[in-house]
This record gives structure tokens, C-alpha cells and sequence, in this order.
């Protein structure tokens, strides 16, 4: 109110002395749409054949498959994440880790259901580890990469099996030692070159570590897989 | 003129808000102060701005430097503070564990009331899992020369390994924080530990036994025996050691059956592993398939 009765004094007198160092430009586009037709319709796939769609993310898995038995310093693991090809690993890993020493119904190898519950629960709870030590890496981003990080492992598999239906006794178990080392190895080193970015320096190894515990055990399971006679 | 009126108003109204939110400011106003403010804020300068941000990092250094605990216990956040370690402190934590320093407390030494999660549920998952490995490979290693051996990676075994580590690291630790509280209200002594502390010790006191499982994969009964001693005094007299001072000044009789409750079941707990994964009633499991295979011929007879 007080403004208002104040004659002499002209309205936001301070103003005139504020002074905007850079000019503020004003200039835009403004389009309108013209019918239906937008930009998003480049990324549209509801009109694509079923076979574009299927080989596109096939395409996507393979790749991020290369770049697991490659791997170097890039972002294409972690930025656009899916978990098709972890699904793809993971069903492949637990029928491969099947008919095995089945005489006895219990105490026999893991089950498919175990395998399935051991690699999900397992990403999920170093997923929540690396979080809560502060990492910067998004959940399904980590569960992408570990589950991609199988792929070493179940290359393994299929050696030992062909290894068993060939040699046997000391032999096999040694080429398969060394094969399920070297892919254990090959799995961890690949993970963490993903994954140790995104960790505070002070904590890696305690986010390394719970990976390396993963990848062991599974690489125990496929060593120790016997086959039934 | 419609158009300054209009601006007058909205001017006042900001004003009014001002007006109640810094009431150490005096009433009387330069009008243009007031009316440029909310333009001034684009700009650096000016003291009715700096005290603006004084007020808003009060606030925050307030929250900051006030309780840990802030947000809500379903998210993230909230257990963060729970997972607050750095390598080396996980490090220093674990050789505390194993090496009984008497005089020095564990809790106060090592923890310093900044208990961690990490420790205890990964020295338990690890245990678990070496426990499972040697106790199959120690089976393997028994019966090589066996005819009808077949070998079995024996999965149920993890379970059952889980099940017992991981309730002993943290119903013990209940259980415990139970009775030294109640004593604490009977009792007033100078320590008190916090379950999450309590915790932390029996977590970090599991770890002497990963090396001692590895070594059972050896089936030497005596080199067996002597493992689980040395670890079990090793770990037993930290433990012993850290909660001696939160329960020296009860009575007697409590103090000597806490503690050998506490001892007990730290016992109870290794040999009850080794009895059942890396004794000689493993081996009545290959038994089994054994009479299996003698029976199927006469099966396939009939």
C-alpha cells in the first residue's frame, strides 16, 4: 500500500539502476506439429515387422556379448542396459548344469530352480552392497553387467562338457581346472572393469570382492558338475 | 497504471511473506529494497541476499550436523550409515578379531560406534560357502578309493550351512543384547553395546574360523582338532574380552554364566560344523546309492 501513495517517488525506482550484464537473446522456434507425423516417430517399432524388432535386440545382447570377452573401457554395457541376454545365460547355465549324477534324487547337483535363484539373488544383493557403500551405479545397470559377466563362465560349461564326453579320470578334471580357472578369472577381471569405476576409491576392494565370491562359487558349480552314467 | 497496480500487488504479497519469515528485520523498509529483491536475487550482490543464504545454511549445516538418522527406514539411505567403511578399517577390524589384546576392547578400539554391516553378513556368506566347498571336497578326498563312489556335489549342504551361521551371527547377538540389557537396568555398569555393535563383533569373531574350515579339507582327525582349539581360543577371548566390562560389575554368578553361555556357544557352533560336514557320518551317504544300485537289477527282473 505504501507504494501506491507515494507520489513523488516514481514505481520501482531501484530498478533502473539494475543492470543485466549480458543481454538475455529471446528467440526460439515454435513448429506445430503438423498432423500425426512427429519426430518420435522415427523411434516408433509398433509398425516394424516382429523380425526387425527380435533381430535389433538380438543385435543389442550380441554386442554387449563382445564387449564381455573384450573387455576395454566403454559405456555401452552400462548405458543402455538389458537383461535379456543375463535371462538368455543364466537358462542356458542351469539346463546345461542338469542331468547330472542323478541316481540318488537328493543331494545332487543344484537343482535348475538353485542355479536360477543362486545367480538373481546373488546380482541382486552385490547390486544393494555396491549401492550402500556408495556407488554410483544405477541397480539394473549393475545387475546387466553381472549378469553379462556369466558368458565366461558358461563357455566354460560347454567345454567341460564336451571335455567329459571325451577324456576321463585326472585328465578331464585338470583341463577342466584349467579351463574353469582361466573363465573365473576372465569373468571378475571383466566385471570389475565396468564396475570399479563408479565406487569410491577407499572402498573397491570391498565392493571387488563380494563379485569375486559370485563368480567362484558359480565356477565351483560348473567344476563340479558330473554327469550320470 | 492497471499494469503497475497489478505489479504492485504481487510486490505486497511477497512482501508480507518476507515480513514473516525474518522478523529481526525492522518494520520500517525502504520500499525499493523490498520491491528489487525479488529481482536482486539474480543477482550476486546485495546484503538482503547474503543474509537470506546465511539463514538457508544454518538450516542445512542444522540437519547435517544434527542425527545420523534422517530418512526413513525403507529407503536406501537409511542403511548407508550401516555400511560406512572404508577397506582399511574392514581390515583392521577383521586382525582385531583374531588377535585378543587384554585390556584393549574391541568395541571401543575397532567399532568406535560406527558399527558396519558389510563385515558380518560377508564373513558369514563366505563362511558358509567354505564350508560347503570343504565339506565336499574332504568327502571326495575320503572316499577316492572307493568302487562304487560317485560323486555328488551335495547342494543341500549350502542350505543347511546358511541356515546355522547366519541365525547363530544374529540370534546369539539378540539374544545377548537381551540379557545385558536387562542387567543394565538392574546393574549400572560403564559399557554399553548396542545390538548393532553386538552384531559386529560376533560377525568380524566368525572369521578365524574360513581359514580353519580350508584346513579341515586335510583328514588328519588330530590337525582337525587343533584347529578348531586355536581358533576357538582365539576368537573366544575376544569375545570374552569385549563383554567382560559390560557385565564385571553384576553379580557373579550372572558374570560367569553370560560368559559361558557366550564361550558355549561359540563351541557349540564349530564343533556341531564339523561333526556334520567333515565326519565320518558323511560318508553313510554313498552308502545309499550303493544299495540303490544293487537293487535296480532285481527290480528290472521282475
Amino acid at each position: 500500500m505504501a507504494e501506491v501513495d507515494e507520489p513523488g517517488k516514481p514505481l520501482f525506482a531501484g530498478l533502473s539502476d539494475v543492470s543485466i550484464s549480458e543481454d538475455i537473446p529471446v528467440e526460439g522456434d515454435i513448429s506445430v506439429p503438423v498432423g500425426s507425423q512427429n519426430v518420435d516417430d522415427v523411434f516408433s517399432t509398433l509398425d516394424e515387422p516382429v523380425k526387425d524388432t527380435i533381430l535389433r535386440d538380438l543385435r543389442a545382447v550380441g554386442k554387449k556379448f563382445i564387449h564381455v570377452m573384450y573387455p576395454k573401457q566403454s559405456s555401452a554395457l552400462l548405458r543402455d542396459w538389458d537383461l535379456w541376454g543375463p535371462l538368455l545365460l543364466c537358462v542356458t547355465l542351469a539346463l546345461m548344469l542338469q542331468g547330472g549324477s542323478a541316481d540318488s534324487k537328493e543331494d545332487g547337483g543344484p537343482q535348475f530352480a538353485e542355479v536360477f535363484v543362486i545367480i538373481w539373488f546373488g546380482s541382486v544383493i552385490i547390486t544393494l552392497n555396491s549401492k550402500l557403500l556408495g556407488g554410483t551405479i544405477s541397480f539394473f545397470q549393475s545387475l546387466c553387467v553381472l549378469g553379462y559377466c556369466i558368458l565366461p563362465l558358461t563357455v566354460a560349461m560347454v567345454v567341460c562338457r564336451l571335455v567329459l564326453l571325451g577324456f576321463t579320470g585326472t585328465i578331464s578334471f585338470i583341463i577342466r581346472l584349467i579351463v574353469v580357472t582361466a573363465s573365473f578369472s576372465w569373468s571378475v577381471f571383466a566385471s570389475t572393469a565396468f564396475l570399479a569405476d563408479s565406487q569410491p576409491a577407499n572402498r573397491k576392494a570391498l565392493v571387488v570382492y563380494p563379485i569375486f565370491l559370485f563368480y567362484f562359487v558359480i565356477g565351483w558349480m560348473v567344476l563340479t558338475f558330473s554327469p550320470s552314467q | 497504471m492497471a499494469n503497475k497496480d497489478f505489479l504492485l500487488h504481487f510486490q505486497e504479497f511477497d512482501e508480507d511473506d518476507d515480513d514473516g519469515l525474518r522478523t529481526s528485520k525492522g518494520a520500517t523498509r525502504v520500499t525499493i529494497d523490498d520491491t528489487a529483491e525479488p529481482q536482486k536475487q539474480h543477482k550476486p550482490a546485495g546484503p538482503v541476499e547474503e543474509d537470506e543464504e546465511s539463514y538457508r545454511n544454518d538450516d542445512k549445516t542444522e540437519l547435517l550436523s544434527g542425527e545420523k538418522k534422517g530418512a526413513p527406514f525403507w529407503t536406501l539411505d537409511y542403511y548407508q550409515a550401516l555400511f560406512n567403511v572404508d577397506t582399511y578399517q574392514v581390515k583392521s577390524r577383521i586382525v582385531g578379531s583374531m588377535v585378543p589384546w587384554p585390556g584393549k576392547n574391541f568395541v571401543h578400539l575397532y567399532i568406535r560406534s560406527n558399527p558396519d554391516l558389510y563385515g558380518p553378513f560377508w564373513i558369514c556368506a563366505t563362511l558358509v560357502f567354505a564350508i560347503a566347498i570343504s565339506g565336499n571336497i574332504s568327502t571326495f578326498l575320503k572316499s577316492q578309493g572307493e568302487p562304487n563312489y560317485k560323486y555328488m556335489p551335495e547342494f543341500r549342504k549350502v542350505t543347511m550351512a546358511a541356515t546355522a551361521i547366519y541365525s547363530y551371527a544374529w540370534l546369539v547377538p539378540l539374544a545377548l543384547w537381551g540379557v545385558l540389557t536387562w542387567r543394565q537396568s538392574k546393574v549400572v555398569s560403564m559399557v554399553s553395546y548396542t545390538f548393532l555393535e553386538i552384531v559386529c563383533v560376533y560377525g568380524y569373531s566368525l572369521f578365524i574360523y574360513i581359514p580353519a574350515v580350508v584346513l579341515w579339507i586335510i583328514p588328519y582327525e588330530v590337525l582337525r582338532w587343533c584347529s578348531i582349539l586355536v581358533a576357538l581360543c582365539l576368537s573366544g577371548s575376544v569375545l570374552v574380552l569385549t563383554f567382560w566390562p559390560a557385565i564385571r560389575s553384576d553379580r557373579p554368578r550372572i558374570v560367569m554364566a553370560v560368559l559361558l553361555a557366550v564361550v558355549g556357544l561359540h563351541v557349540l557352533l564349530a564343533v556341531g560344523c564339523k561333526m556334520y560336514f567333515f565326519s565320518d557320518a558323511a560318508n553313510a551317504v554313498h552308502l545309499v546309492p550303493e544299495n540303490i544300485i544293487k537293487a535296480t537289477p532285481t527290480i528290472r527282473t521282475n
